[in-house]
């Protein structure tokens, strides 16, 4: 009885090993022919990443919207992380109502541009009044008003090779990039106002990016390049943004 | 295959009784003298009757996972206490911030910028995964070979006063499980291990989750019934506690029931040695 015993524990390991190892190969082309693999897949931490982004972008659709809320429930205190561009350009830019700031789009895209503020605003206008969390634990509910970035993408026509969308911020100090599930979604802007006004100084005027299914991190304020890209191999450090060398994951949607 | 299941004084029993133990400052500083009682013991009588100790007291599958959560929880609190420092306050609804009124100032500073913030966060969920997937195993087995009904229900007849008074008294008056006692759990353990089980573990995996704007655009339900992100969060932090709390219980009972033993039964499956190791 314990030959055939240790016989078929032997067969069934043998086969469960054997479909374990072909299963993990079909999971990793498949995860890299469906973009399921983010930028920090590598390192010790690599394998948690990758289950968190390819769980959540197996979960997620291009279309489900991050929780929106009552005009009600605007947070009276929007708590202000970091401090503005400190130097003297953006200084200029602040005292001429930002008439001469640019927020110029190039890569893969059919028509790279240039756009003013008054450019950004001649689009369609969206609203969302959606979270701002930041990962340190502290949140607050705002209105954020401007234009969906699916929008400016469709004016200057992406290539079906697109797989990110980076965005630098205007001291060339903060930058952070996207997914294209994130980049066409509905709630993810470029926005220019904040709770019925003007986006204040403090949120990252004139243009910050709102990635509202992600924490607050990705939402990086001073916009004023965008770059649209296949591969993050020789952008930085390779890892999507420089949050991963700092520890912090580059998919923030948990 | 035969497992004679006689009574006889187990080791720590008899430890208890010749007040070894009594004098210990530690539940845990009682283990050179058990280990001392058990050598003498051994050479002695237990030979004789070796199949009686050689009974299997936890599954192979048990074990496993139980040494692999223990250090994925392990992780999860260190990195859990390293993200709470970035912002030791907690809230209720769905926001809050400096300048807002909190539900809880936790007596703790504000730790950020420091190194282990980051890397705390991706330690977190590459250790949640170990924990929910580990879990899950756990879980889909325990149904799958009847371990919660045989090992954890209690029986109708554990529900009585009479019984729960006997467990709430030899609890009470630090009395060590009898040989017999050892080889299944009293009612009070499979009420606590049934709640770590089946509540604090899925509430602390759903108020993590319920903390995800990306998860919560399509299930917005699993936030919306806390009352909020920031109430989730809140939640998050007391279940983790409870959790803590469990964790050092449970520790301080197994130091009580005779540490070498019940460690032994979960590495080695094994209640007892059959065998001194030479």
């Amino acid at each position: 009885m314990s030959s055939s015993l240790s016989r078929r524990k032997l067969i069934t390991t043998g086969l469960a090993t054997a479909a374990g190892v072909s299963g993990l190969g079909v999971a990793a082309v498949l995860a890299q022919r469906y973009g399921l693999i983010p930028p920090d897949h590598g390192g010790i931490f690599g394998a948690g990443e990758t289950l968190t982004y390819a769980a959540q972008r197996l979960l997620t659709s291009h279309h489900s919207l991050a929780r929106e809320f009552n005009r009600s429930e605007i947070s009276k205190v929007a708590f202000v992380n970091g401090k503005p561009p400190q130097n003297e350009e953006y200084q200029r830019h602040v005292a001429g109502g930002f008439a001469d700031w640019r927020l110029t789009i190039e890569g893969l895209v059919a028509h790279p541009t240039s756009f003013s503020l008054a450019d950004l605003k001649r689009f369609p206008s969206r609203s969302q009044i959606t979270h701002q969390a930041c990962e340190e634990g502290w949140s607050f509910i705002a209105e954020w008003i401007g234009v969906p970035l699916s929008t400016v993408l469709n004016f200057v026509g992406v290539s079906a090779q697109a797989k990110y969308v980076v965005y630098r911020s205007f001291d060339g100090f903060w930058w952070d990039s996207i997914d294209m599930p994130d980049a066409w979604h509905p709630q993810t802007f470029l926005a220019y106002g904040m709770n019925g006004g003007e986006l204040s100084v403090d949120h990252g005027a004139p243009v910050r990016m709102k990635v509202a299914r992600q924490l607050g991190y990705k939402s990086v304020k001073y916009i004023s390049h965008l770059t649209v890209t296949d591969s993050m191999k020789n952008i930085g450090d390779g890892q999507g943004s420089p949050s991963p060398a700092a520890g912090y994951s580059w998919y923030a949607g948990i | 295959m035969d497992r004679l299941r006689t009574r006889r004084p187990t080791l720590d029993e008899r430890a208890y009784r010749t007040g070894s133990l009594l004098s210990a400052a530690s539940p845990c500083a009682k283990f050179p003298a058990t280990a001392m009682a058990e050598s003498a013991y051994l050479s002695g009588v237990a030979i004789q009757n070796s199949e009686v100790l050689d009974s299997q007291r936890h599954s192979v599958l048990v074990r496993v996972t139980h040494w692999i959560q223990t250090l994925s929880f392990i992780a999860l609190v260190l990195s859990g206490i390293a993200i709470l420092l970035a912002h030791p306050r907690l809230y209720w609804g769905e926001t809050g911030a400096v300048g807002t009124p909190s539900l809880i100032d936790l007596p703790l500073p504000f730790v950020l910028d420091v190194p282990i913030r980051g890397p705390g966060r991706y330690l977190h969920f590459l250790s949640a995964w170990v924990f929910v997937l580990t879990g899950l195993l756990y879980v889909l087995s325990g149904f799958f070979t009847r371990h919660f009904q045989k090992n954890l229900v209690p029986s109708k007849t554990d529900f009585g006063w009479k019984p729960i008074l006997r467990v709430v008294s030899n609890h009470a008056r630090l009395k060590r499980p009898s040989e017999e006692e050892s080889r299944s759990y009293n009612v009070l353990q499979r009420l606590t291990y049934l709640s770590v089980i089946f509540l604090l573990s899925p509430l602390i995996i759903i108020t993590g989750l319920a903390m995800s704007p990306a998860v919560t655009s399509v299930f917005p339900v699993i936030v919306n019934v806390f009352g909020g992100q920031q109430s989730a969060r809140t939640i998050h932090f007391f279940v983790s506690v409870a959790l803590v709390l469990f964790l050092l219980v449970h520790i301080a009972m197994v130091c009580l029931a005779g540490f070498k033993n019940r460690m032994r039964a979960m590495i080695t499956g094994r209640n007892a040695a059959g065998k001194e190791p030479s």
